[in-house]
């Protein structure tokens, strides 16, 4: 196995790509990410590590805009993200200016992708280490949408997902407990997934919800009201839980 | 024959440019909109050559929109101006965008400005500019009336007065102007003047 894992290009006998598993490897330990997609609404949460007390914390947002109405969340190497954001906002100017029209979803994630597959089939580079959660409103259908690409470079739509760490814990949830939902209780899915994960808190996680109005983060107080609000759902739900039981 | 014209005033800018899409003796269309809203308060009023006006301005809008995304803050006008006189000038000696510019737009920090760019890449930060045959009319009036700190009132006046003299005074003359303005609640179409229907 040592042999063949040093050059992307080169395929182990048992068809593996190992540089592109080891870059996956790198996205679990990225931090983690959720997106959820609602009827009118679509949530992207990132969680913030606290433990860095003297960085401005305004300087470091992992939640992006690409463009008036798609956002990217992502989780890995976050310096092969700026790169890879810096090109999907080049192109959906360019797209613009050649087209007339704003890309949709599908297309940036399909171009995002396709710059990730790029790097898994040349020589001489490596892979990018992220997997990135891209959302927003289709602008002529209005339609929302959820997109996931990966550094293999494959991309598919979702309902809702998670990657970066514990991302298997908070898909669970989300398979557990998914339904259609629209505003306010769309966030609400979103940050409960997160809060599976992730130390409770508004300053552990950075959420922003994406409408046909645009991007819009969510202050530090926003979001401990929210978290404040599900904990309350939490405790009056085992305390439901418990009342029967001392009954018999 | 195309004219754009601008002037500064208290707290806003304004651009008045022609509506004419003109070929030879062809009037293709009399109501091209010539001034384009580069950002929510930016307007940039271009004459030359249609092919490269589209081309230079879409251009200009586009890498505007993405230094916004990437910096997460506009430009500020000055540097939107220079960018441009940047392209033009790069251009210059090889394929020159046969485009005349008049930007204006507005900061919260340093107000209305106005900038005269030039299809030569000459940038000018001006109270007033104009481009075209019909320069000759504008720049004349304006330099009559024109006094800083107008109201909005008084330079739409100003601008009327300027459009008149264009009507009457050069041979073939734009039949319709539209006018836009720029001011700390953003850029906007303000009004048209015109002489034919279309």
């Amino acid at each position: 196995m040592a042999r063949y894992d040093r050059a992307i290009t080169v395929f182990s006998p048992d068809g593996h790509l190992f540089q592109v598993e080891y870059a996956l490897e790198a996205v679990r330990k990225g931090n983690a990410a959720v997106g959820v997609r609602g009827t009118d609404t679509i949530v992207l949460g990132v969680e913030k590590k606290s433990t860095v007390k003297l960085q401005d914390s305004r300087s470091v947002r992992k939640i992006v805009s690409l463009d008036d109405h798609i956002a990217l969340a992502c989780a890995g190497l976050k310096a092969d993200a700026r790169v890879l954001i810096n090109r999907a906002r080049i192109e959906c100017q360019s797209h613009r200016l050649t087209v007339e029209d704003p890309v949709t979803v599908e297309y940036i994630t399909r171009y995002i992708a396709g710059l990730q597959q790029k790097y898994t089939q040349s020589g001489g580079v490596r892979p990018f280490g992220l997997s990135t959660l891209i959302v927003g409103f289709d602008p002529y259908t209005g339609v929302p949408s959820l997109y996931q690409t990966d550094p293999s470079g494959t991309f598919s739509a979702w309902k809702a997902n998670a990657t970066g760490r514990n991302s298997n814990s908070m898909r669970e949830f989300l398979e557990k407990n998914y339904k259609e939902t629209s505003g306010q209780e769309t966030i609400k899915l979103a940050i409960r997934a997160l809060l599976e994960v992730v130390e409770s808190g508004g300053k552990n996680i950075e959420v922003a919800v994406m409408t046909t109005e645009g991007l819009r983060q969510l202050e530090e107080a926003e979001i401990d009201a929210i978290v404040a609000e599900i904990e309350a759902e939490k405790a009056a739900a085992e305390a439901a839980k418990k009342a029967p039981a001392k009954e018999t | 024959m195309e004219c754009v014209f601008g002037m500064v005033g208290k707290g806003f800018a304004l651009v008045v440019a022609d509506t004419s899409a003109v070929n030879s003796i062809l009037v293709h269309k009399s109501n091209e909109d010539k001034i384009m809203v580069l950002d929510s308060h930016k307007l940039m009023g271009a004459s030359g050559e249609a092919g490269d006006r589209a081309q230079f301005t879409e251009y200009v809008q586009k890498n505007v929109a993405l230094y916004q995304y990437r910096n997460g803050i506009p430009l500020t006008t000055k540097a939107a101006a220079n960018f441009m006189r940047g392209e033009l000038a790069t251009a210059l000696r090889k394929n020159p965008y046969m485009v005349n510019i008049v930007l204006a737009g507005f900061d919260k920090d340093t107000g209305p400005s106005l900038y005269f760019i030039d299809y030569i890449a000459t940038l000018h930060k001006v109270d007033k500019a104009a481009f075209g045959y019909g320069s000759y009319f504008a720049l004349s009036m304006m330099d009559r009336h024109y006094h800083p700190n107008m109201t909005v009132d008084e330079a739409i006046k100003l601008a009327e007065q300027c459009i008149e003299e264009i009507r009457s005074r050069l041979v073939v003359a734009p039949q319709n102007f539209v006018i836009k303005i720029v001011d700390k609640d953003g850029a906007r179409e303000h009004s048209w003047r015109r002489t034919t229907k279309d």
